[in-house]
């Protein structure tokens, strides 16, 4: 192997190591807060990219109606839960958030679809249309189930996934897509080039990590999201809002998710159903960092990037193998590093 | 016998069906896709609903079984029936392998680990030459007896549901035995299991083998029905499904396993020839329902359907019916028994930078109530898991009838003949006080799994039952002897805990609050039962918050206050300590 090769395929595993690096990050957000290990991250990521192309393409993307709908029953699921009292401001507040917050997102996607606007439009709609998409799940799937085991959250996270992805498949086809770059400028080090989007990958990837990493270390409100993990009673004897910490991880998570999906599809072409796969390897580096640790998430995916960039350029026919293999010494050497006294409850 | 008349009929009507005049070929197509889902949903009952350890890789058990024999009678033409055996034997061969490492994760990692080895297996299944890569490897021989070829759906149907029926049969009588008890106690957590020498890394390796085995023979049946296999069944898809299956069905419940395969493959039957008339969309309509039906299902009926379904029907499972006149050899004594049982030597414990127990040192003699009291945080439960070792001591000894066991796993102290109860109560809510205080005979019981499932193990089973009653009868319980664990007031439960306890027929008996809950007349019982547990040569341990009880009852107290013994002596002596009365009632009093 000479230097030129090695040097390709490092940048080529920092590049996609940055995306699994944004994707574990939203994982470890969501598991931070709401104990669900959010299998539907791919489907962020999907739909983020996908609707982001069909703009640019002039089509009308599925998912700004699927948000609308969704938002529709999370309503529905708000009023019966308020059936027995009901505050007009609480059922307002509902009523923003889930339907008109939603249909304002439809009306601007169909006036947009028609007239192929900016790609800083077409992304700023695709990231609303997600964003919307996953408060909706939080409420519908997610927070009936909030109080059961961190197994029945898994098992309803693997159900929304199928029925995503199949919608995924109904929204726009079997074929792949790709999209408009977002930076068309480029730079040339020696032999590697850099792009301008590859740059904003690297650049949007550093910005969360430290965003993230500060906001739950250092501000009272992250604070407040960790203990509601923890425990979900006695987060809310003490005054947080344990609903309210939820949908903002879920918007957090979904705003990510379709962000590493606009990031990659320049890049990469996508299908309907590439997500799933993408989300894994984020959740790889995820369980690395034991799905507490922001900046050991971050190092890890990178290392999940390298891993794949090396073992697609020698055994590209084991890439997948391999990288999921990876996966079991460092579930074991966690395991081992924890053995919690632990007591599952029902 | 009365309560295998259910299997008897189902068999019968199983037996019936594909003579039914006018019965479609294709409804038989489904019942042979139904049974072959049932076995590998089977496994995952047992592994997921009863054992508590949650697989997405079921599929790949059924890869390894299924691509046995593929490669064996496609290619170099063995026999169908001699590659069965080695179709199991891959099957739970790769359990063992993916299990060692599997079922020491904890808690989430599990199903995450399953998940991702179950996605790399399907890769490489998909790449491998010698399992023909994406497209599998077809040509594989029928099943055949003598001239009989099973190539048509109706005659494998009945191979795939002897199997099923088999497996459900065998399944049943392992839930029903001592290694059975230890399966379902391991879902509550393992310290409970442990404390009465059940090895929880084994029971569960068990589990997941036996659930590896029924998917292997799943997939030995799937590809001689198919003659011919390709990695797609074998996927993370099919995986998730299959745990969809056992969900569906009630994971908790063998029979859950068939019900929800039935409703899983017509659903999805229906699902697929109906929704596109419906919606004019291009495949996989079914997966958006099924993920949708699947949360629902977990919103609603988080124990799926066959309780529900049971719930309608009249049949009650008769309470067991113990014979008494049974018994087990007691344990071996020393003839010249010691008069030091226990005895603990500075033993500290330290979490971090907080000192539990700050090198604490009595111990219990022979036919002694001994009480360990001191207020919330002292130090007292810490103890007693550092003498049943739960917990390792940071330094010190302890040590029994002579023997250290400072380092001793919980297993191995339990041999000694220390049992013991716990401060929240550890029974399995959903088995039968009886089934529960059983498990505390354990180690007094020698049949194994394969023995529980073709039913050698009933004189010995009987034993431990009969052992089990008596000692339920001992604390007053005997009424109550065939409700749920879970049903009981939670002083009762405490109480069960005690029978459990003297079904290890201990020399040392460690109870931590056992009058907590407890109502007057209830104390003086129990006081009454220790006392004669006392008489009869036992020792007792106890750590109690009743001071009155604690007065009356213990020949000795010891008090620790933050982790430090302040005193030791006769009820009497503690009572007028100013030590003891500063610690409980502060300096001033």
């Amino acid at each position: 192997m000479n230097t030129t090769i090695m040097l390709f395929l490092l940048q080529d595993g920092i590049t996609n190591g940055a995306i699994y690096a944004l994707l574990g990050l939203a994982l470890v957000l969501v598991f931070a807060v709401t104990r669900v290990i959010l299998i539907p991250q791919g489907e962020f990521v999907t739909y983020g990219a996908l609707t982001y192309a069909s703009l640019a393409a002039g089509q009308m993307p599925g998912t700004a109606k699927l948000a609308f709908a969704m938002g529709l029953v999370a309503f529905a699921f708000d009023l019966y839960a308020a059936r027995k009292s009901l505050h007009w401001q609480r059922i307002a507040r509902a009523f923003a958030l889930n339907v008109v917050f939603p249909g304002l997102v439809l009306a601007a996607t169909v006036w947009a679809a028609g007239q192929r606007p900016p790609a800083g439009i077409n992304l700023v709609l695709a990231l609303l249309i997600v964003a919307a998409i996953g408060l909706s799940l939080y409420r519908v799937v997610f927070q009936p189930l909030a109080h059961t085991s961190v197994l029945v959250l898994l098992i309803a996270s693997v159900g929304c996934h199928l029925a995503l992805q199949g919608l995924g498949l109904l929204f726009f086809g079997a074929e792949g897509q790709r999209g408009p770059t977002l930076l068309n400028a480029s730079a040339v080090l020696g032999p590697l080039r850099f792009t301008g989007q590859g740059m904003a990958v690297y650049g949007i990837t550093i910005a969360f990590i430290v965003a993230l990493w500060l906001f739950f270390g250092l501000t009272l409100y992250g604070k407040a999201l960790r203990a509601t993990a923890v425990n979900r009673l006695g987060a809310r004897l003490v005054g947080i809002r344990t609903t309210l910490s939820g949908q903002i991880a879920f918007l957090l998570a979904a705003t990510i998710g379709a962000l590493s999906g606009i990031l990659i599809v320049p890049i990469t072409t996508l299908y309907y159903d590439s997500g799933f796969l993408i989300g894994l390897k984020g959740f790889v580096a995820a369980i690395i960092g034991g799905l507490v640790s922001y900046p050991l998430t971050a190092v890890a995916a990178l290392l999940v990037g390298i891993v794949e960039a090396f073992s697609s350029f020698y055994a590209s026919n084991f890439k997948e193998v391999i990288v999921f293999t990876l996966l079991i010494p460092v579930l074991v050497l966690r395991s081992l590093a924890a053995p919690a006294v632990e007591e599952e409850k029902d | 016998m009365r309560e295998r008349w259910p299997l008897i009929i189902f068999a019968a009507v199983m037996v019936a069906v594909p003579s039914i005049p006018g019965m479609p070929p294709f409804w038989i197509v489904l019942l042979d896709n139904i049974g072959l889902s049932a076995l590998v949903a089977m496994g995952l009952v047992l592994l997921t609903g009863v054992g508590g350890l949650t697989s997405f890789g079921q599929a790949a058990f059924v890869g390894f079984g299924a691509y046995t024999t593929a490669v064996l009678s496609a290619n170099y033409g063995v026999s169908p029936w001699l590659t069965l055996p080695l179709s199991l034997l891959v099957a739970g061969g790769a359990a063992v392998l993916l299990g060692l490492v599997t079922v020491r994760l904890s808690g989430h990692y599990l199903p995450l680990g399953t998940l991702a080895w179950g996605l790399g297996l399907f890769y490489l299944f998909s790449k491998l030459a010698f399992l023909g890569r994406n497209d599998g490897i077809s040509g594989i021989p029928p099943l055949s007896i003598g001239a009989l070829k099973m190539l048509d759906p109706g005659t494998i149907y009945y191979a795939i549901w002897i199997a099923v029926l088999l497996s459900a049969l065998l399944t049943m009588n392992l839930l029903d035995s001592r290694t059975g008890r230890a399966i379902r106690a391991l879902r509550r957590g393992h310290v409970a299991a442990e404390a009465f020498g059940v090895y929880a890394p084994s029971a569960k390796l068990l589990v997941f083998i036996y659930a590896a085995v029924l998917a292997g023979l799943s997939g030995w049946l799937y590809a001689h029905f198919t003659r011919a296999v390709n990695p797609t069944p074998f996927g993370a898809q099919a995986g998730i499904e299959y745990l969809f299956v056992a969900v569906v069905g009630g994971a908790g419940y063998v029979w859950g396993g068939v019900l929800g395969a039935a409703i899983v493959v017509i659903l999805k039957e229906v699902l697929q020839s109906y929704l596109p008339l419906l919606l004019h969309g291009e495949g996989q309509l079914e997966t958006i329902v099924f993920g949708i039906l699947l949360v629902a299902l977990l919103q609603l009926a988080p124990t799926g359907l066959w309780p529900w379904l049971t719930s309608w029907l009249p049949l009650k499972p008769a309470g067991k019916k113990p014979n008494t006149s049974l018994t087990l050899p007691a344990r071996e004594r020393p003839t010249d028994m010691p008069d030091l049982l226990l005895q603990i030597d500075n033993a500290r414990k330290q979490f971090g930078g907080v000192v539990a127990v700050n090198n604490v040192s009595f111990d219990v003699q022979a036919r002694e109530i001994v009480a360990l009291i001191g207020p919330n945080g002292a130090g007292k439960s810490t103890t007693f898991n550092l003498i049943t070792g739960v917990l390792p001591a940071t330094s010190g000894n302890i040590s029994m009838l002579g023997r250290p066991i400072g380092k001793a796993p919980p297993q191995d102290v339990v041999k000694l003949g220390i049992a013991r109860t716990f401060q929240h109560v550890k029974l399995v809510p959903d088995m039968t006080v009886l089934e529960n205080v059983a498990i505390g005979a354990h180690l007094r019981g020698h049949a194994g799994a394969l023995s529980s499932m073709i039913r050698l193990d009933r004189a010995d089973e009987a034993k431990l039952l009969a052992e089990a009653a008596r000692q339920i009868a001992r604390v007053g319980l005997a009424e109550q002897m065939d409700q749920l664990a879970g049903s009981l007031s939670l002083g009762q439960q405490r109480i069960v805990e005690i029978a459990r306890a003297l079904c290890v027929d201990p020399v040392l008996l460690l109870l931590d609050e056992p009058a907590a809950g407890l109502r007057h007349m209830e104390k003086q019982r129990l006081a009454a039962l220790l006392r004669e547990l006392r008489a009869g040569g036992m020792s007792v341990l106890l750590v109690e918050h009743d001071m009155g009880f604690v007065m009356d009852l213990a020949d000795r107290i010891v008090v620790l206050d933050f982790g430090t013994k302040i005193a030791e002596g006769t009820p009497a002596a503690i009572k007028t300590n100013p030590e003891v009365i500063k610690a409980y009632l502060g300096a001033t009093a």
